[in-house]
């Protein structure tokens, strides 16, 4: 009854109605939203349009994904997605690169944000099949390991018995951990950070006693300390870490020009075409190289690509070999020896499929 | 020619009417059955959308992962947590975490909000300016630049744990955390714990028949000296008859860290200190509000009874002054839960760290995991204010009364 007696409520329902009508075009264009999701499915096509693609990376992990002080993009992962914008428009700059934490990553893969997902990921089978998502397969083989200060005088991991130990969360490096401790019967105290770098941060300042990940990231983050030789890399390596670019399910075009541009640049490497060679090889009457650079066949063509795929990857990002030694190998600050990371007539297990 | 009176139309109907149809009669029915229609039908497309696009996409749903196994560890846990824990022990120890740090905090926060309110209208200059300058300083820094400060602070300002500051010979403090010695129960404890809340039913009893006393009759008992004399006593009694109820573990440095006693981690502190020091602020000018909204003259009346200063406001203008103070200290208690989660910077495991951050990248299950997030975010605070509100119904009544 209060309206009998009041005269200001009055306006009261007709501001109303404009803000229902508001909320509910917010709404249908939220819903509208989530249905054109399922419709672009032709990554290739979004690609092409869009004219750039889109790369998520690691936050700055030197030697894999990281920016210089001009904000430009280098590494192994990072040579991967210029690969493949290499492959499509013939430039390897037009990438888009997003940072993204180890938590946050696979949802940034399903929701479409990125088109390939290249960050230092270990493919497993419970990522391959639950994540709704496909690993294109291996740019690097790692394993886990620890770091500690030389002070502690700790030789090996299994010295390790009630340390403090820390680690980034949402890894598989985490459940590694758990099981190793476990396995041999250690106790031991995680803490877990969100962001590589309060990880090291936190290790730095004597929080914990060991700092761990993929051996390549330790090598690679001990470069950041202000004084790296106070630390050092156990020899123990606890865990397979194969690490590789992964696209979403259900376009299986997009997936395999992901596959075959780090397998090009492995098959490269193989036929022994380097970024500087690269012309003169084209010329080549070899078989197998007519193939790759298309002057026989319509190889690039049949992954909806151009005939000259091959020497476009080649010429911006050169072979797998090059590539790794240009961002974590001899030609780097990392020093990491090819080791297992060796093509499969070398000693290695890099290994591509033929391109025929 | 008889007038026949007019008969009055139903009530049942006008009041249908007003009931479905609000002021606007049977049209704003109308447009209220089609606005329900219109969210109902969004609502569902959504869900069918979501649920569609998951399939395609074969991104597994549903709420099946709970019960597998976590695979990792957690470093602070009021549950056991070890062997094989499921997903499902790791929401319950996230939200056991977040309720811990909250609850704390809030408490933490009230004590220092009304310290420094009252510090603040205090007639010193010096108190009065201190407190003011603590509320002006932390309430307008960043909350998560506070708690990264406490948590570099803390850890930059302790040794490691070979060198750490023994606290009586029993307690040592370090850069892993404040170790204690840690209770452990004896057969005593029982008898122990039995007496003690004998004692507080006791004291309880007191004080009711004290107030009625004083209610009644106007007569002044002073009922301290017994109650103190139950609480110790009772269980200093216990403890002859029965033995002592706990012998206590004292940790000592095995290896990298301290073995046994229970410890206290460093995140835990840097989160409880920098939640409850931010709130705190908040919290003394909300106070400071509610005590000034009180007229003057209650001051002077109580003055003029020949109350203290402290008398006149614990029992006069506080009482009066908290239905001023309780909906916007609501409001701070509800944020002080909330922002703990922030947690995540530092590594203090709450439930949006092990829950909504761990436990989404290891299983990617992300619609599922937010969603059971924000409930158990909103259970918190509407049981929260449901609480206050239940108090301020209280105070309320008493103050009507």
């Amino acid at each position: 009854m209060w309206n009998d007696n009041c005269t200001f409520p009055k306006t009261i329902p007709r501001k109303a109605l404009p803000m229902k009508r508001v909320s509910l075009a917010v709404t249908v264009a939220l819903a509208a939203g989530l249905t054109s999701q399922a419709a672009s499915a032709d990554t290739l096509k979004t690609v092409k349009d869009r004219g750039m693609v889109s790369c998520g990376v690691s936050e700055g992990l030197p030697g894999f994904s990281v920016p210089d002080d001009k904000g430009n993009w280098t590494g192994l992962d990072v040579d991967v997605c210029r690969g493949i914008a290499a492959a499509i428009f013939g430039d390897p700059t037009k990438v888009k690169f997003l940072p993204l934490n180890a938590k946050n990553r696979f949802t940034a893969l399903q929701s479409g944000e990125i088109d390939v997902l290249s960050r230092n990921t270990t493919w497993t089978l419970s990522r391959d099949t639950s994540l709704g998502a496909n690993f294109a397969g291996v740019t690097y083989y790692d394993g886990q390991g620890f770091m500690v200060r030389k002070s502690l005088k700790v030789n090996s991991a299994l010295e390790l018995n009630s340390a403090s130990v820390c680690v980034n969360t949402g890894t598989t490096t985490e459940q590694n951990l758990a099981d190793y401790f476990k396995g041999n019967n250690m106790k031991y105290e995680v803490i877990a950070f969100a962001g590589a770098d309060e990880t090291i941060k936190a290790y730095e300042s004597g929080r914990c006693d060991v700092f761990t990940t993929d051996v390549s990231g330790l090598y690679a983050e001990r470069l950041k300390f202000t004084n790296p030789a106070e630390h050092v890399v156990l020899p123990e390596v606890i865990s397979k870490e194969p690490l590789g670019p992964m696209v979403r399910h259900g376009d299986d075009q997009w997936f395999d020009i992901v596959k075959w541009t780090l397998f090009a640049m492995i098959d490269a490497e193989e036929l022994g075409v380097t970024q500087k060679n690269v012309d003169e090889m084209a010329k080549s009457d070899k078989p197998d190289l007519k193939r790759a650079f298309g002057t026989d066949g319509n190889l690039g063509e049949q992954l909806g690509l151009t005939k000259d795929w091959f020497s476009r990857i080649v010429k911006a990002v050169g072979n797998y070999g090059e590539a790794f030694d240009r961002n974590v190998g001899a030609g780097s600050k990392l020093q990491i020896g090819r080791g297992i990371n060796n093509l499969w007539n070398k000693g290695g297990i890099q290994y591509a499929p033929p391109i025929r | 020619m008889t007038i026949e009176p007019r008969e009055p139309p139903s009530q049942f109907v006008l009041r249908l009417k007003r009931a479905v149809g609000g002021r606007a009669g049977w049209n704003g029915f109308a447009v209220q059955i089609i606005f329900v229609a219109v969210l109902v039908w969004l609502g569902y497309e959504i869900v069918a959308n979501v649920r569609a696009n998951l399939v395609t996409q074969g991104i597994t749903s549903g709420f099946g992962f709970l019960k597998n196994t976590s695979g990792f560890d957690i470093n602070q846990s009021l549950i056991p947590y070890s062997g094989s824990p499921t997903y499902a022990r790791v929401l319950v120890v996230g939200v056991l975490n977040t309720l811990l740090v909250s609850v704390i905090g809030i408490f933490l926060a009230s004590v220092i909000g009304f310290i420094v309110a009252l510090g603040r209208l205090s007639p010193n200059w010096l108190l009065s300016r201190v407190a003011g300058a603590y509320v002006e300083l932390i309430r307008n820094l960043p909350l998560l630049f506070q708690i990264l400060f406490w948590y570099l602070a803390v850890l930059a300002a302790l040794p490691n744990p070979r060198q750490s500051i023994s606290l009586f010979g029993g307690a040592f403090l370090s850069n892993r955390g404040l170790v204690i010695p840690k209770p452990i129960g004896e057969p005593g404890l029982e008898p122990f714990a039995l007496a003690i809340l004998v004692a507080i039913i006791a004291a309880l009893g007191l004080r009711y028949y004290a107030r009625r006393q004083l209610f009644e009759k106007g007569a002044v008992i002073r009922i301290w000296p017994y109650v103190i004399g139950a609480l110790i006593g009772l269980p200093l009694l216990s403890m002859l008859v029965f033995g002592r109820p706990v012998i206590f573990e004292i940790p000592e440095l095995k290896g990298f860290n301290f073995a046994g006693g229970s410890r206290v981690i460093p995140e835990f502190v840097a989160l409880l200190v920098a939640l409850s020091t931010y709130t705190a602020s908040f919290i003394a000018e909300i106070v400071r509000a509610g005590i000034l909204s009180v007229h003057k003259g209650q001051m002077e009346a109580g003055a003029s009874l020949g109350l203290s200063r402290g008398t006149t406001l614990r029992l006069i203008v506080v009482p009066q002054a908290l239905r001023v103070i309780l909906p916007p200290l609501t409001n701070q208690y509800l944020n002080l839960t909330k922002n703990s989660s922030l947690a995540v910077a530092i590594g203090y495991p709450d439930l949006v760290s092990v829950f909504a951050g761990t436990t989404l990248s290891q299983t990617g299950q992300a619609i599922e995991i937010i969603a059971i997030t924000m409930g158990v975010y909103l259970a918190i605070s509407l049981i929260t204010s449901a609480i206050m509100s239940v108090y301020g119904w209280r105070l309320g009544r008493s103050l009507a009364a």
